[in-house]
């Protein structure tokens, strides 16, 4: 049995059917009108020789002016599959989307360069010295493939996250351009057995990281059965530019047959129009270039409607994933991606905040729930991002996660029916009659049915705000929680087979 | 009646069931007699009321209060188990009384004049008649003559008044001042607690505690009882 996710029965949807087909409309004629820049060559080629008009432009790197068909956009969208299933080192974690169903699943990601760590210092107060109080100071330092297996281990044990996507950049001396993506995939993978979706750093590692991935599933058919892994790429740079190496990359993925998620990140206001018509028409026509593009490589591909649209702060020009309209956008291509049928890669809980605090809680808890009630399917929910996208830290992971477990009790369906109603009349009449009229006696049978949602885990005693400290004491708890790692045969068949990954990742070497 | 009997009783308290058609915390006793059924077999079978209180209420109350701080139980568990033993309680004072047993002692309680709110003053009542306390609940919107009358006449050792509105806790002052006046004051601990009043509401008026919620009355009662031991 997969994951079940999270069915949101009445999706949030703020643009209206005559407002889709306008997006819809406006990103065919961007298409054709100007088209794609394209610094890749293969993909000009492909695209070409299908029927769309390339014209080689002048300049110091090699390009072409894309113009794509209406009729192959068409066709892409007929040949992506609908149902796309992100398989799981153990089965039970596998992911199962029907672009046409709005059942939710939370992963983890993106990476980030920076790892954030937490201590408790005791402060005494200078006015009364037999205060103390304990307060959290953040430390940043550069992540190591150390912290990605911490992370990993933690996701293994977070109830809400169903999928991971690794958290934190490895720049440890012994990491290398060459050696990168093996020791992700197998920090990662090892580390974890819910589904694990990457961007790949070197084209070079793709087969390495796909054997990998077929020792562990069991063979290649397995894998086919069964994709434990998936890819994302962003080869569409905005606006409207399918970058050389990334298209190499998704091209490649493509005709592997490994799910994969075509994903563009326009930011309104500089790479993209800051008003939501404009910015959705570019990203809509950017995401459906990378579909076509990938069915015309290999027809049935696996794909994922991939968004991450976020409006620019206007004091820096930086990404702001707390803004308001970040939201927005995200939600408009939940809906875009819905009209397609297809399952959407979308974006929520990434905030502009710089540690875990308040301005963090109230960004990502917004974003976190109005996104999740669009109904994206596989939602990258940012657990424990903070900084926007270059910080990560394990502690705000935690928290995220009580956040989510609230969101996921919020959109259980509601249960009014005759014969809950019935009951309910009886219940009414019966407490009415008795003296103390209290209806206390009725919660003992729902307590520990689940049915009543649970207190915020991190709650302190008193006024006390011991939200991090709490937190910080299930953090240890589950790191101290054992994870599965991958067996000691097909450990070694890896290390043998697949070179690069770090001899200290070896579980049963370094244990002995 | 066997020492496995009165576990049996403890086993029913902390599981919150007082008759045979109660659910537990978990199936495991589904269809069993209940604290009182248990309780009613017990007299039967001769067993003394102090053991039944002692080893099978109490020890039982004691567990589910360890469990309620631990967070394992919630206060409808706390609720239910307490119901339950001021089930067997009232089976039991006959024979206390005519064994010439004492209970712990009389309390009233009551929301003041021009307040109905009780869910507070409820939660109480079910708590001290679960710790052994002979409760007498006036209702809600008392009259100050009605407590002051029930003061003169039943002599309670403890006098409980809720109150949830600030336009009615200034009530509660003065029926403080009513008892000072009828000279019953010395006889009864006063004790206020609701949404409105407070720790200093409770000096300001003269009263003997304040109780934040029922587990706070049993302890003070408990307190007061130290104090005069």
């Amino acid at each position: 049995m997969p994951r079940k996710g999270r069915l949101v029965d009445r999706p949030y949807e703020r643009l209206t059917s005559e407002q889709v087909e306008l997006v819809h409309r406006a990103s065919m004629q961007i298409l054709t009108d100007p088209g794609l820049v394209s610094f890749n060559r293969e993909a000009a080629d492909i695209l070409h020789s299908h029927g769309a008009a390339v014209e080689s432009l002048a300049g110091d790197r090699q390009s072409w002016q894309v113009q794509i068909p209406e009729q192959l956009v068409v066709k892409a969208l007929e040949t992506a599959p609908n149902t796309v299933k992100l398989g799981a080192r153990n089965p039970e974690n596998a992911l199962i989307m029907h672009g046409d169903e709005p059942r939710v699943y939370f992963v983890t990601g993106s990476e980030t360069n920076i790892w954030l760590d937490v201590d408790f210092p005791i402060y005494v107060s200078k006015a009364h010295p037999t205060k103390e109080i304990r307060v959290p100071e953040f430390k940043p330092r550069r992540g190591t493939v150390d912290d990605l297996c911490q992370s990993a281990h933690v996701c293994e044990h977070l109830e809400m996250v169903d999928g991971y996507i690794r958290t934190v950049n490895i720049q440890d001396r012994d990491i290398t351009e060459d050696n990168k993506d093996v020791n992700k995939f197998f920090a990662s993978l090892n580390n974890n057995t819910k589904h694990f979706m990457s961007g790949l750093t070197s084209l070079t590692q793709l087969d390495n990281v796909v054997r990998m991935a077929e020792l562990v599933a069991g063979g290649k058919k397995a894998l086919e059965d069964n994709p434990i892994i998936s890819f994302i790429t962003c080869l569409v740079k905005s606006p409207l530019q399918f970058v050389d190496d990334t298209t190499a990359t998704f091209i490649e993925v493509c005709r592997r047959g490994l799910p994969v998620a075509v994903s563009s990140s326009p930011q309104a206001g500089t790479t993209a129009p800051m008003k939501e018509a404009g910015i959705m028409a570019q990203i809509n026509a950017e995401v459906l270039a990378g579909i076509t593009l990938g069915q015309l490589v290999r027809p049935g591909t696996p794909v994922l409607y991939g968004s991450v649209p976020v409006r620019a702060r206007m004091d820096t020009l930086g990404d702001s994933y707390g803004s308001v309209e970040t939201s927005q956008y995200n939600i408009d291509c939940v809906q875009m991606a819905r009209f397609y049928r297809l399952p959407n890669y979308s974006t929520s809980g990434v905030c502009d905040s710089k540690i875990p605090g308040q301005q963090s809680s109230i960004e990502r808890l917004f974003s976190d729930i109005v996104v999740t009630m669009s109904g994206p399917q596989f939602l990258h929910c940012a657990f424990g991002l903070l900084d926007c996208n270059s910080v990560f830290c394990l502690l705000q992971a935690v928290l995220d996660d009580a956040h989510f477990k609230m969101i996921g009790f919020f959109l259980r369906q509601p249960r009014i029916d005759q014969p809950e109603m019935a009951a309910m009349l009886k219940q009414i009449r019966g407490v009415v009659a008795t003296p103390q009229k209290l209806y206390i006696g009725h919660i003992r049978p729902l307590l520990r049915s689940g049915e009543i949602s649970g207190l915020y885990p991190f709650e302190g005693s008193g006024e006390a705000d011991d939200v991090f400290e709490l937190a910080y004491e299930r953090m240890k708890e589950l790191l101290a929680k054992p994870v599965e790692h991958i067996d000691r045969e097909t450990t070694a068949r890896i290390f043998e087979e697949i070179p690069g990954i770090l001899p200290r990742l070896n579980t049963y070497e370094s244990r002995s | 009646m066997s020492k496995d009997a009165i576990a049996t009783i403890k086993e029913n308290v902390i599981q919150g069931r007082k008759t045979q058609n109660d659910v537990g915390t978990d199936d495991s006793l589904a269809g069993t007699p209940g604290v009182v059924e248990l309780v009613q077999q017990a007299l039967e079978s001769s067993v003394a009321p102090q053991v039944i209180i002692t080893e099978g209420l109490t020890a039982g109350m004691q567990v589910v209060g360890e469990k309620f701080s631990t967070k394992e139980y919630f206060i409808p568990d706390m609720l239910a188990s307490a119901e339950a033993v001021g089930a067997a309680m009232d089976i039991l004072k006959p024979v206390l009384e005519s064994a010439n047993v004492e209970t712990k002692g009389k309390f009233g309680i009551a929301t003041v004049k021009g307040d109905i709110h009780d869910i507070g003053k409820n939660i109480v009542a079910i708590l001290l008649k679960g710790a052994g306390y002979e409760v007498h609940d006036l209702g809600v919107d008392v009259p100050m003559e009605k407590v002051v009358g029930f003061v003169k006449e039943e002599k309670p050792g403890y006098l409980g008044l809720s109150a949830l509105l600030t336009t009615t806790m200034t009530e509660m002052g003065v029926l403080i001042k009513a008892l000072e006046e009828s000279n019953l004051r010395s006889s009864v601990k006063v004790l206020i607690g609701g949404a409105a009043v407070s720790q200093e509401f409770a000096q300001e008026i003269g009263a003997d505690a304040y109780c934040i919620d029922g587990f706070a009355a049993v302890k003070a009662l408990e307190a007061f009882e130290t104090a005069e031991a």
